[in-house]
């Protein structure tokens, strides 16, 4: 018998070729490229800096005093920079994170829903956005112009930089702590101050210490808040936070990048180095205390 | 059987009265000042800074918008910056936005949760190289190699109508289009972060649905994605035009400090927030009043813009919400 | 030979007088006078009129249906209403002669002698200890030695010491649902209340752990006074000396819901013997 049935073609499970198929192979690949756009810049500096900064580190460039821009890369350091960043940065985290933490309380345990906590929390994101030259020149005019220039000058305007920033990323940690645990305190009689101080905060508590070290992190590595309040230009360390001109990390950089000496450029690259590992420092501590604090996020 | 705590024998009602606390009061009192300390000092920056530009508004009047600023000659015009921070902006946008969206995409669509982790390290680390690096490295490698191509790409356009004046000579690594690039590279992660939250908000449903009619990848983006997000990424995008308006160090150090107005994207300028970092410690007098000023106008740009991003953002996401 | 006939005895009808010897002690001080009360969450009337009264050591509990409103006069009972804003109460509440909602009473105070446990255990992110201790500690005890007896005595009243006695440092988060349900009632009586409210204390728990709470109300009667809200009737039978049946009303011109108080009574009556018939709808299981 000869074969009746005849040769059906299977269903059709093959994808198409077609223009559909390239375009989508296109734009997968786009946006690989555009990942890979951002990795080869953010390489090449990093490279850079610890290629050119590393040879210029040391522990007595680390604690040198500044020297004049012409003396060549081996002589001196830049021990006042490192100071003065440590000690304003410092001071700017003292003065921001309290306030930071009690007005993200404000709107998320006392505000609510009201105009006012509303109002605060949207200026605060606009601020977040403000300049941090504008930031410098707020200080200036108000407090400069009257005390003169000092660590704290500096450490104000850092300070206003960082308060939008605590605020907003306290806020978060303070929402994601259940309703169910302040029932639990309230129910026991504590007050509305003693539910927040000992259940809520202490919940959310890792959440808002990796906020804040993101904030600090950013802090020390702005530039513009100080140029007009600590007025830089040292060449010896200033402990007196308080009073006097002082020096930090980016202001040296910001001149001596402008510089044509290239024992001045070399410092650059150092006090780079010196700078993005502070960086990279605070960052890592804040994801890794998040990671194993943050109890809520997930 | 010691008393133990200081509460009235059960059985009777006690005291049930007392005021509320004082250290309670007290605290939430605190708290609203902490806020509260937002909006004061928002308004003390506009007020100080205005009162510190009132002599440049006052003296030049309208001829602030002038674009001749030469402190020789007293002649305090802020156009140039003004059109270089517009400039600037716009050329970081046109890089950064689609690289941007790109990147949000690759996170949300197409790759695994596993991988997602890596990528998200790579831009925060891209988020905290400090702006000054981003200026160091600038000038003195970036700009110098860049140069060259700047070079290639002018005498290669020279002569033709449109591409000349755009690209022609004079170029110069320091210039309007560099301080374009590096601002790009600085508003691409918080661009990234933020079109991510937004797309990420898009029910999976929707996104179902798209792939069970048989949508590529591209066509469920272009058909669900995308709609439903646009309103979110034009909010993000105009915060990135907003860090990007503000940016100063990296920008002062690679713009060429130039205050000139010209079409010549490859050539030296000037932006708002450059001009200020690099001239306000030695001036005086009505100039660095009309620093101050042009601080002002900074900050009422980025205010507005700020303001405009965050509502836009803020209406999406309550659209989505069904409200 | 044939069998004997046999009659299969499927049910007895015994009178309600009959299923318990006559041993009703007379009631205990009333602690909670409650009369006429509404109680409003801004525009809407949850609670429409609720009369009747709590006595002394003994499990009084409210059943009722879904909006009813058993759940809002519980937390009426230690104000815990307040939170939510918009919400207010009318009429006279009075715990123990004093009114409840007076203009000088702190609700601070009331909490610390009306204790509350909820229907999904909340322990906080503390140790064991720390949790327990959280109360006294708040009303400024801070002796260890006296802290030490605290934690020990309530966890032991609670059931919940044996298993916890070598690992009190651990995180209170780590406990299984029912030890955590002990552990918020251990948490509720250190700071010694004279009422314990429970809002579905058992609901979120698997039956052996809702056993053992339900054993814990027994003991607990004897110190304490309990109101326990409760949707499973079989519970209310089982540890209830008084049930109150709550209903929702609906108005029928302005198709508004209310929940209002049906009837109260003694726990036997109010399941062998309901005067109303919305009751005996309920407890039967036609309605609810």
């Amino acid at each position: 018998m000869a074969d009746v049935t005849a040769q059906r073609p299977g269903p059709q499970l093959q994808e198409p070729r077609s223009w559909r198929r390239t375009k989508n192979r296109i734009a997968t690949v786009l946006m690989v490229l555009s990942f890979v756009l951002v990795i080869i810049p953010l390489g090449f500096v990093l490279v850079s800096v610890v290629a050119k900064g590393a040879s210029v580190i040391s522990w007595s460039f680390l604690t040198s005093s500044i020297p004049v821009s012409v003396a060549p890369a081996n002589e001196g350091g830049i021990g006042p920079a490192v100071v003065g960043t440590l000690e304003i940065t410092a001071l700017a985290t003292v003065i921001a994170v309290p306030l930071g933490i009690l007005g993200a309380i404000y709107l998320n345990e006392y505000g609510g829903k009201n105009i006012l906590a509303r109002l605060i929390g949207f200026m605060a994101d606009v601020m977040t956005g403000v300049p941090s030259i504008i930031m410098g020149l707020f200080i200036y005019s108000l407090w400069v112009l009257h005390f003169g220039y000092s660590g704290l000058a500096g450490a104000f305007a850092l300070g206003c930089l960082m308060l939008p920033i605590v605020i907003r990323s306290t806020f978060e940690m303070l929402r994601l702590v259940p309703s169910a645990l302040r029932e639990g305190a309230y129910a026991l009689g504590a007050t509305k101050a003693r539910v927040t101080m000992t259940v809520v905060m202490p919940a959310a508590l890792g959440g808002i210490v990796s906020g804040a070290l993101l904030a600090v992190a950013r802090a020390a590595g702005e530039t513009a808040p100080l140029l007009f309040t600590i007025l830089g230009g040292l060449s010896a360390v200033n402990v007196n936070v308080f009073s006097g001109a002082n020096i930090a990390l980016p202001i040296l950089i910001f001149s001596n990048a402008s510089s044509p000496y290239t024992g001045a450029q070399a410092r650059g690259w150092g006090a780079a180095l010196t700078l993005i590992a502070i960086a990279f420092i605070l960052m890592i501590v804040a994801r890794l205390i998040s990671a194993r604090f943050s109890r809520f996020s997930r | 059987m010691a008393p133990t705590e200081p509460t009235s024998p059960v059985g009777s009602a006690g005291a049930l009265s007392a005021r509320r606390p004082l250290g309670d009061r007290g605290f939430q009192l605190i708290a609203l000042g902490a806020g509260l300390l937002v909006l004061v000092i928002l308004v003390l920056i506009a007020v100080s800074t205005s009162q510190q530009a009132s002599s440049w508004f006052s003296t030049e009047g309208l001829k602030i918008f002038s674009k001749t600023w030469d402190p020789s000659t007293n002649q305090f015009g802020a156009l140039p910056f003004i059109f270089g921070t517009a400039v600037t902006a716009v050329i970081a946008l046109v890089l950064a936005v689609p690289v941007s969206l790109g990147i949000a995409l690759l996170l949300t669509e197409v790759v695994p949760y596993r991988w997602s982790r890596p990528i998200v390290y790579v831009i925060d680390l891209l988020a905290v190289v400090p702006s000054v690096v981003w200026g160091l490295w600038g000038i003195l490698i970036f700009a110098t190699w860049i140069q060259h191509i700047y070079s290639s790409i002018g005498s290669g356009v020279s002569g033709i109508p449109v591409l000349d004046s755009l690209f022609g000579a004079p170029t110069s690594g320091a210039s309007f289009f560099t301080a374009g690039i590096i601002l790009a590279f600085m508003i691409t992660p918080i661009v990234t972060s933020l079109s991510r939250e937004v797309i990420a908000t898009v029910p999976t449903m929707d996104r179902e649905g798209a792939y069970a009619l048989g949508a590529t990848r591209l066509e469920m983006i272009r058909g669900v994605v995308i709609p439903h997000s646009q309103g979110g990424i034009v909010g993000a995008v105009l915060l990135g035009l907003g860090r990007a308006m503000g940016e100063t160090i990296a920008a002062a150090l690679v713009i060429g400090s130039s205050p000139e107005i010209t079409s010549h994207l490859f050539a030296t300028g000037y932006n708002m927030p450059s001009v200020i970092a690099n001239q306000f410690g030695e001036a005086t007098g009505l100039q660095r009043s009309g620093l101050m000023g042009i601080g002002v106008l900074l900050f009422a740009f980025t205010i507005i813009i700020n303001v405009i991003a965050r509502g836009v953002v803020e209406r999406s996401a309550r659209k989505k919400r069904g409200a | 030979m044939e069998e004997p006939e046999q009659t299969v005895v499927t049910h007895v009808a015994r009178p309600a007088s009959a299923s318990r010897p006559q041993e009703f002690a007379p009631p205990g001080e009333v602690v909670f006078d409650v009369k006429n009360v509404s109680i409003w969450y801004s525009a809407f009337k949850a609670v429409t009129d609720v009369s009747f009264n709590i006595h002394e050591h003994e499990v009084t509990a409210f059943i009722g249906s879904s909006g009813s409103g058993k759940t809002t006069v519980l937390r009426a009972f230690n104000r815990m209403n307040d939170l939510i804003p918009g919400a207010r109460v009318d009429g006279d509440m009075d715990y123990r002669g004093q009114a409840l909602y007076g203009n000088d009473v702190s609700p601070i105070a009331v909490r610390r002698r009306i204790g509350m446990v909820f229907q999904k255990p909340n322990p906080f992110p503390k140790s064991i200890y720390d949790n327990v201790a959280y109360g006294p500690r708040i009303n400024g005890e801070r002796n260890k030695g006296r802290l030490n007896e605290i934690v020990e005595r309530s966890l032991r009243r609670a059931a919940l010491w044996d298993e916890v006695k070598n690992r009190l440092n651990t995180s209170g988060l780590s406990l299984s649902g029912g030890q955590a349900q002990r552990l918020c009632i251990a948490r509720t009586i250190a700071v010694e209340p004279d009422v314990v409210l429970m809002d579905e204390p058992a609901s979120a728990l698997d039956p052996i752990a809702t056993g053992a709470i339900e054993d814990l109300m027994h003991e607990l009667k004897s110190q304490y006074t309990i109101v326990i809200v409760t949707h499973n009737m079989q519970q209310a039978t089982r540890v209830s000396d008084r049930t109150a049946f709550f209903s929702v009303l609906t108005d029928p011109d302005s198709d508004t819901r209310t929940g209002v108080l049906v009837e109260y009574g003694r726990t036997e009556q109010i399941f062998e013997d309901p005067h109303d018939p919305r009751t005996q709808a309920y407890v039967t299981g036609r309605v609810g």
